[in-house]
C-alpha cells in the first residue's frame, strides 16, 4: 500500500470498473450466442460422447441369474422413464406455461418458474435421462425470466425440442452401439476375458432390451409410474413437517419452494420469501420442534439473474438437516443478516458480501474479510472484471 | 489494511488509581505463533486484553473463483493448498462431493487407500499441532520429537503418492496411484511404533506443571457458545457435544470401524489437549482395523465418465477432518466446470470465537488459546 502514484479516487474506480464491466458483458453476450448456435451441432456427438447406457456399466458379471432378469426389467423400465422423461422436457418446452401437473392455480409467476425448476429437479432424480428435461426447462424459464418476449421464448422452445429429440435419437444411437459392440466400449480391457464375455452378452441383451422398450416407451408413457413407482425419500416426512411447522406460523406464502435436494444425501430443502428471512430463521432456531441450533454453512452464489444465499443448518437435538435457500436482485441484494440468531453467521456473511456483494442488513460490522478494504468489486459476480490502475 | 486502528489512542485510568493507557499491538501477520500470516491487532491495557481484532486475508489466493474456470479433476491439487497439515481430508471432500452428485461406486480398495491415507494424515496433523503448541508455550524439545514421527508418516505418503505435502492423491471415482509393494506392511509397522512412542509424549509433556498451569482453565467456554459460534471437531467436543461425522453421518468406510470419540466436558485448553491426543489414539485404531482388512487385490479408481460432469443442481457433503467440519458446496449446471464451489472450512469457523476468548484475558494467555483452536491459514484464508 504504497502512496507513490496518485490513486484514483473512489468515483474514478468505480466508474473504470462498470465501463470495464459493460464491456466484459458484452464480449461475453456475443460469445454465448455463438456457443448457442454452435450448441446444437454439438448436442448428438456430444450426448454419444457420455453414453456407458447404465445397465452395462454395473459389474454384470458377478449377478446371478436372477438379478440378470431384474436388471433387465429395470433397463426397461428406465428407457420408459427415460422417454417419459423427454416426452415431458418437449411438451414443457412447447408450452412455456408450466405443465398442468402441478397446482399452479394460486402461483405469482415467479412461483411458476421456482416451481417448474423444483419440478424439472425430481424428474432429475428419477432417471437419469431427466437431465435433458431439466435443461431443456431450465433454458426455457430462464429465457423466459430474462427477455419475457414471445420470440425469446419461442426460440428457447424450439431449441430445447430440438436438443430433446437429439439428446432422444442419440441415445437410441448408443443403445444400438451397445448392442454391437457388447457395451464395453469405453472400458479398460483389465477385466478378464470370461467376465468380459460373461459382460458383453449381459449387455448386449440389455441394450436390446432397452433399445426395445425405447421405441414401445412413447405409447407406455402412462405405465411408467406404475413400473417405476418414485420412492419417497426416508427425510420426506422431516421436510414435511418443517414445512407444516412454517405454514402454521407464518402462512404458506413465506415457503416459495420446498423440496428433497437428491443430489445432497437428500437434504429437505427450502425456499424462503426474503422479506420474511429473519423472522422464519428465529423460529428455526427458537421452535421446539425444530430446533436447528447449529449452522454449518453460509455463503451466495451468483447464478446471473439473481444471487442466493444458501444456509446448511443442522439440529443437534433431532439429529436432522436442513438447507435454506433466500434469493436476492443482482442490484441492491440484501438479504437479513442472521448474525444475532447464530453468532457464526458473522465471518461467513462478512465473506459473502466480501466476495458476492450481497449486503446484510444487520450485521452491523460488515467489512471486508478476505480481500484488502479498498478492493474494488466483488469476485465471485459472474460478471466480475478486475480492476487495473493501468487501464 | 485497518490502518486507521493502530493510529488511534485511547487514555483511561484503571480502578486502583494508577494511570495507564490503553496501548495497540500488533501481533504478525508474521509471527511464528500465529502458525502462517495471521495478524491480530489487541488493544491492551498494561497486560490485559481490551479488544482483539483478527486481520486475515494475507494467504488469499481466490480459490474458489479459480476453481470456476477449472474442471473438477484440476481443481484437486487446490484443495491441497488450503490445509496444507492435512491435504487428504481435502482432496477428500472435493472428490467425496463430485461422487455423491453423480452417485458414483467407488471400489472397495480405493475405499481402503483413502481411508488409510485419511488416518495417517490426522495422526500427523495431531502430532504438528502437539509439537508447535508446545513451542508456542515455549517448549522446544516436544517439537522434535513430534517432527521426527511425522516425518515417517511423510515419508510414507512420499511413498504412496510422490509428494509430503501437496499430494493431490484422490480422484473422482478412487485415488490416482495404487500402494506400492510392501506399502500395507510399513504402515503398520508405523502403527505399531506410533502406538509404543506415544506414552512417552505424555511422559515428555502432559504431566508438567509448568505446562498444566498455562493451560488449566485457559480460553474456556460452554457448549451453549459452541453451537452458537458453528465450531466443531475438537472445540466442539470439549464441550461435551458427542459429534463427530465419521460416527453420525458416516461417509467413506468408517461405519464398519470400532472407535470412540473422545470428548471434554470442561471446553478448555487442557480438555482440547488431551482429547488431541486420544484421537491420535482412535485413529491408531481405526488403522489397525483397515490394515487388516486392507483387501488383497482390486481396482483403485472406479468406473468414471471421461469427462466428469456431475448433474445440474446443487450438494453440500461435510466430513470430518483434524480441525473439524470440513464441508463443501458445489452448484452445477451440467458442465464439466463448477459453477461454484464453496468450501466450508473449519479454520475459518473455528477462529471466530478468538475475539470472544481474548477478551479480558491476560496476554500471556493468547498464545496458548490461539494455539489451542489449532488453525492452518492456508485453510482460514483459502
Amino acid at each position: 500500500m504504497t502512496e507513490e502514484n496518485r490513486k484514483p479516487t473512489p468515483e474514478e474506480k468505480a466508474k473504470a470498473a462498470a465501463e470495464a464491466m459493460a464491456k466484459a458483458k458484452a464480449a461475453k453476450e456475443a460469445k454465448e450466442a455463438a456457443a448457442k448456435a454452435e450448441a446444437e451441432v454439438e448436442a448428438p456427438a456430444e450426448a454419444s460422447a457420455e453414453t456407458p447406457s447404465p445397465s452395462a456399466s454395473k459389474p454384470i458379471s458377478e449377478m446371478t441369474p436372477e438379478e440378470k432378469a431384474a436388471a433387465k426389467k429395470a433397463a426397461a423400465a428406465e428407457a420408459i422413464a427415460k422417454a417419459k422423461a423427454a416426452k415431458e422436457a418437449e411438451s414443457q418446452a412447447e408450452a412455456p406455461a408450466p405443465a398442468a401437473s402441478k397446482p399452479i392455480s394460486e402461483m405469482t409467476p415467479e412461483e411458476k418458474a421456482a416451481a417448474k425448476k423444483a419440478a424439472a429437479a425430481e424428474a432429475l432424480a428419477k432417471a437419469k435421462a431427466a437431465k435433458e428435461a431439466k435443461e431443456a426447462a431450465a433454458q426455457g424459464s430462464d429465457a423466459g425470466a430474462a427477455g419475457g418476449d414471445a420470440e425469446t421464448q419461442a426460440k428457447a422452445a424450439a431449441a430445447a425440442k430440438a436438443k430433446a429429440a437429439a439428446a432422444a435419437a442419440a441415445k437410441a444411437k448408443a443403445a444400438r452401439d451397445a448392442a454391437a459392440q457388447g457395451g464395453d466400449s469405453g472400458d479398460d480391457a483389465d477385466a478378464k476375458a470370461k467376465a468380459a464375455a460373461a459382460a458383453k452378452a449381459k449387455a448386449a441383451a440389455a441394450a436390446a432390451a432397452k433399445a426395445k422398450a425405447a421405441q414401445a416407451g412413447g405409447a407406455g408413457a402412462a405405465e411408467a409410474d406404475e413400473s417405476q413407482p418414485k420412492e419417497p425419500s426416508k427425510n420426506q416426512p422431516y421436510l414435511d413437517k418443517y414445512v407444516a411447522r412454517i405454514k402454521e406460523a407464518f402462512g404458506a406464502e413465506v415457503i416459495e419452494a420446498s423440496y428433497i435436494n437428491e443430489l445432497a444425501k437428500e437434504v429437505p430443502t427450502l425456499v424462503i420469501q426474503n422479506e420474511r428471512w429473519h423472522d422464519v430463521a428465529l423460529f428455526l432456531k427458537e421452535d421446539e420442534q425444530l430446533a436447528f441450533d447449529y449452522l454449518s454453512d453460509l455463503h451466495g452464489v451468483d447464478y446471473e439473474d439473481r444471487l442466493e444465499v444458501y444456509y446448511h443448518f443442522y439440529s443437534y437435538k433431532n439429529r436432522q438437516s436442513l438447507a435454506v435457500k433466500v434469493k436476492t436482485g443482482r442490484e441492491q441484494s440484501s438479504v437479513a443478516s442472521v448474525m444475532d440468531i447464530w453468532s457464526g453467521a458473522n465471518w461467513n456473511e462478512r465473506e459473502t458480501y466480501d466476495l458476492l456483494g450481497i449486503y446484510f442488513p444487520g450485521h452491523g460490522d460488515l467489512r471486508r474479510i478476505l480481500l484488502p478494504d479498498d478492493w474494488v468489486g466483488h469476485p465471485l459476480r459472474k460478471d466480475y472484471v478486475q480492476y487495473d490502475e493501468e487501464v | 489494511m485497518n490502518q486507521n486502528i493502530l493510529t488511534t489512542h485511547a487514555e483511561t485510568s484503571s480502578e486502583t488509581g494508577i494511570r495507564t493507557e490503553e496501548m495497540l499491538l500488533n501481533v504478525g501477520p508474521q509471527h511464528p505463533s500465529t502458525h502462517g500470516v495471521f495478524r491480530l491487532v489487541v488493544k491492551i491495557d498494561g497486560e490485559t486484553i481490551k479488544e482483539a481484532i483478527p486481520v486475515m486475508g494475507y494467504l488469499h489466493r481466490g480459490t474458489e473463483k479459480l476453481a470456476e474456470n477449472l474442471t473438477y479433476t484440476q481443481i484437486i491439487p487446490y484443495t491441497d493448498r488450503m490445509d496444507y497439515v492435512s491435504a487428504m481430508t481435502n482432496n477428500y471432500v472435493l472428490c467425496h462431493a463430485v461422487e455423491t452428485m453423480m452417485g458414483l461406486e467407488i471400489p472397495e480398495r480405493a475405499q481402503y487407500l483413502r481411508l488409510i491415507a485419511m488416518e495417517l494424515n490426522r495422526v500427523a496433523s495431531h502430532l504438528v499441532w502437539w509439537g508447535t503448541f508446545l513451542l508456542d508455550l515455549g517448549a522446544m524439545g516436544p517439537f522434535l520429537y513430534a517432527f521426527r514421527d511425522r516425518e515417517k508418516i511423510l515419508d510414507l505418503f512420499n511413498e504412496l503418492c510422490g509428494a509430503r505435502m501437496t499430494f493431490n492423491y484422490m480422484r473422482i471415482g478412487g485415488v490416482k496411484w495404487d500402494a506400492p509393494d510392501g506399502w500395507i506392511e510399513k504402515v503398520k509397522d508405523f502403527v505399531a511404533y506410533m502406538k509404543k512412542e506415544l506414552p512417552s509424549y505424555h511422559q515428555l509433556v502432559t504431566g508438567n506443571e509448568i505446562f498444566l498451569s498455562r493451560i488449566k482453565g485457559i480460553g474456556k467456554f460452554d457448549q451453549k457458545t459452541a453451537l452458537d459460534y458453528s465450531l466443531s471437531g475438537v472445540m466442539l467436543r470439549s464441550t461435551g457435544v458427542k459429534w463427530d461425522l465419521r460416527k453420525d453421518e458416516p461417509y467413506c468406510i468408517y461405519d464398519r470401524f470400532d472407535f470412540d470419540v473422545p470428548t471434554g466436558t470442561d471446553g478448555d485448553c487442557t480438555t482440547r489437549y488431551h482429547l488431541r491426543m486420544e484421537e491420535i489414539v482412535q485413529s491408531l485404531r481405526i488403522l489397525e482395523q483397515a490394515l487388516e482388512q486392507f483387501p488383497s487385490d482390486g481396482e483403485v479408481i472406479g468406473k468414471v465418465p471421461r469427462v466428469i460432469r456431475p448433474p445440474a443442481g446443487e450438494t453440500y457433503v461435510r466430513i470430518e477432518s483434524p480441525r473439524g467440519e470440513i464441508g463443501c458446496y458445489i452448484a452445477s449446471q451440467g458442465k464439466d466446470k463448477p459453477w461454484r464451489l464453496k468450501f466450508r472450512r473449519p479454520s475459518f469457523t473455528n477462529l471466530q470465537i478468538l475475539p470472544k476468548l481474548l477478551e479480558g484475558e491476560s496476554i500471556s494467555n493468547m498464545i496458548a488459546i490461539l494455539g489451542s483452536i489449532d488453525i492452518v491459514l492456508g485453510e482460514v484464508d483459502c
